[in-house]
């Protein structure tokens, strides 16, 4: 019989400790702030060392110690979202450019001139990237956009010089594709990735992800069904990433590749392998390059602490002095947002120089829809792989994905 | 009991009434029964609910911080329905469950009915089928990719070499990309039919096939006659839980096309998890997703109901 009740007594006790544990909160810690968590997506190197070995020395300086979190890229969203509804957000959230404003409608970040901050002197597109309503969310140290990769050797070899428009980009492609080898390879995937490296032709040619269905962006739509079709380019494009491209230009199954300077470090580890960038090629001679905006940008979440959020402030203008977007630049192959330390990097890494002339005249992808982007971007490679796979003509293929 | 209850009260004090060793019984019963049932409305009827509740409502990001949903009725499903890709990911949903499912049952009975003669090895070549069973599937999507790749791809290389000239895309033709999709996820799903369809083959006592063997039923008739009528309780569990599981068969699709080439491998799990997590508009895609869940919901009452019958007979 006792025994009995202590079972009864025992089944009770878990199951209200159960639900105690459930119902209750954590408290916000008061007094001197002395540390600040920190969120970003910089989980591979070198990008972890570097942002781990820099944050550091910020905090060192303003006198708080970082607790740092670096998730996976593609589940800091979902964690952001989680943090937001359950009130505990980091003091200093990294956040991918694009996303920023899609975060900022929330209302859980505060805007940097609160803080007495502002992007003087940073390359325009940045500046639009991280506006929401007017005002400036985040301050971002470095960016990145994406270039014409080509193996010097094999241009060599069939006398070909780096293209520098459209007409030029078909002729070469043509010209050394022989054999298993395709003359140039890009990402047109069902994702947002198979969008960003849509943009650079698109926008070049005068296109606009307002109304896609325009004859500028069927022009952009028609050279990349033209590289396909003619087989320049592999079929595969619409599955291959931009890590499989750089793979294939790796493997000499492509000349020319469309990426970005993240592949340095990737590309080095072949010393045998000679290639160079140059700008994205546009439709005419002169034509000025307008290519997408990448790289992460630095916010200071609402957490309702006004200390804690002032020394997150000085975190973030500490990443965004001038020696730091230097060394950043320098360390992860990118490109400093303020205009005048570009010809500073250009020295120190002559092989940055088409990454950082593309970055002046470069757009946000959220700079004229903000929160709308993804829908847009979805529109966008939706009519591109259609287009593609023979579906339907790139002007059709737009109109469709536009009335969607 | 409440009325028994009524009529003993003036006679017993409260006290007494409260510590009966019926009530006790009881009351011990269904302290065993909380647990198991706060577990199920946590983790079940909660996220259930709301997702119902949230197919209704305009759930953005900024819900998350404000709390902020406003009620926007049968719009969500009416936007969802109308939309261009919707039809697509229906019949997507359907050739792909359909597909995958008879692959996955047929050849997984065929290779559960190899393995129940003993042969040499027979035991670690069974362990080793359920290989594709352990591989995360993101990896075995990756994987995948790389041997279907157009080009380079080792099953194109194979197939060129033998056959000469055929150089299907399989990942890249809007025609054939479903149909590498499920041949994939057939691979997946052998294990579980064949393990399923195993156990249920040993149960079988050896007695009947001797019986029917006498008889003159061998081979295919004694499959016909004696396997198959008692196979059935099993058949139908897996084919059940094989069609509740392919349905929202999310990780493999995206692992090797995302959805695409343009729309052809689209279903209304992938669809539903665009929308949520790269438009990031959960209205919609929970809308989406309750339509998932109510075609699996047809589906595991199908279960229930070949469950009670088994039990019964």
């Amino acid at each position: 019989m006792a025994r009995r009740r202590a079972v009864l007594a025992t089944v009770l006790a878990t199951t209200s400790a159960i639900v105690l544990t459930a119902c209750g909160g954590g408290s916000a810690p008061s007094g001197p702030v002395t540390s600040l968590r920190v969120l970003d997506y910089y989980n591979n190197e070198p990008d972890k060392t570097v942002y781990a070995q820099m944050l550091d020395a910020c905090g060192q300086q303003n006198g708080v110690t970082i607790e740092r979190e670096a998730v996976p890229g593609s589940s800091l969203i979902a964690k952001v979202l989680q943090q937001a509804s359950s009130k505990t957000l980091p003091d200093v959230l990294m956040l991918d450019n694009p996303d920023l404003q899609q975060i900022a409608t929330t209302g859980a970040l505060a805007p940097v001139s609160d803080f007495g901050l502002a992007p003087t002197g940073y390359a325009p597109g940045v500046v639009s990237a991280a506006t929401y309503e007017g005002k400036v969310y985040g301050l971002q140290p470095v960016t990145n956009t994406i270039g014409l990769f080509y193996n010097k050797d094999i241009l060599a070899q069939a006398g070909v010089q780096p293209p520098t428009t459209w007409d030029e980009l078909k002729t070469a492609a043509q010209k050394l594709t022989s054999g298993n080898r395709y003359g140039i390879a890009f990402t047109a995937t069902a994702d947002y990735e198979g969008t960003w490296q849509f943009l650079p032709f698109m926008w070049t040619a005068g296109g606009d992800e307002k109304d896609i269905a325009t004859p500028q962006t069927a022009e952009a739509l028609q050279l990349w069904v033209d590289l396909v079709n003619s087989g320049s380019a592999s079929k595969s494009v619409v599955t291959w990433g931009q890590a499989d491209v750089n793979e294939q230009f790796m493997a000499g199954n492509a000349a020319m590749m469309i990426n970005g300077p993240w592949q340095f470090p990737v590309l080095a580890k072949d010393p045998a392998l000679k290639y160079a960038v140059v700008p994205i090629p546009g439709p005419q001679a002169g034509a000025t390059p307008v290519a997408p905006l990448g790289g992460e940008t630095w916010t200071i979440p609402r957490t309702g602490n006004p200390d804690r959020q002032a020394k997150a402030a000085k975190i973030v203008e500490c990443l965004n002095t001038e020696a730091n977007q230097l060394a950043l630049a320098t360390k992860r192959s990118t490109v400093p947002t303020k205009s005048a330390l570009v010809s500073q990097l250009v020295a120190q890494q002559p092989d940055m120089a088409a990454f950082s002339s593309a970055v002046q005249t470069a757009r946000a992808r959220t700079g004229e829809l903000g929160a709308e982007w993804p829908k847009a971007a979805t529109r966008i490679y939706t009519a591109v792989q259609n287009a593609l796979t023979g579906g339907a003509a790139p002007l059709a293929a737009l109109q469709q994905a536009q009335n969607g | 009991m409440a009325e028994g209850m009524s009529l003993a009260l003036p006679r017993q004090a409260t006290t007494t009434a409260w510590w009966s060793p019926r009530r006790r019984e009881r009351l011990l019963q269904l302290a065993f029964l909380v647990p198991a049932g706060l577990y199920l409305v946590a983790f079940f009827g909660y996220p259930l609910a709301q997702n119902i509740v949230m197919g209704f409502q305009e759930y953005t990001t900024a819900t998350f911080y404000t709390g902020e949903a406003p009620w926007v009725g049968l719009a969500n499903y009416v936007d969802v329905a109308t939309s261009a890709v919707f039809g697509t990911a229906v019949l997507n949903t359907a050739l792909f469950t359909i597909g995958s499912i008879a692959g996955q049952f047929g050849i997984g009975l065929a290779v559960a009915l190899f393995f129940r003669h003993r042969f040499p090895l027979s035991g670690v070549l069974r362990s080793l089928l359920l290989l594709p069973w352990l591989i995360p599937l993101i990896v075995s999507g990756a994987v995948w990719r790389w041997i279907l790749d157009q080009d380079n791809g080792v099953l194109n290389t194979v197939l060129g070499s033998l056959l000469g000239g055929l150089h299907p895309g399989w990942l890249t033709s809007t025609s054939v990309a479903l149909v590498a999709v499920v041949l994939v996820n057939i691979w997946v799903g052998i294990p579980f039919n064949t393990t399923i369809l195993y156990g249920g083959l040993q149960d079988i006592p050896q007695e009947l096939y001797e019986a029917a063997a006498l008889d003159g039923a061998t081979g295919w008739r004694a499959f016909r006659h004696v396997t198959w009528p008692l196979l059935r309780p099993v058949v139908t569990v897996v084919l059940v839980l094989g069609v509740v599981y392919t349905l929202k068969v999310l990780d493999i699709i995206l692992g090797l096309t995302g959805g695409g080439p343009a729309n052809a491998t689209q279903t209304l799990a992938t669809q539903s998890y665009h929308l949520s997590f790269q438009e990031f508009d959960f209205g919609r895609g929970a809308a989406m997703g309750n339509i998932l869940i109510a075609i699996s919901f047809v589906f595991a009452l199908l279960y229930l109901r070949v469950a009670r019958r088994a039990d019964a007979s």
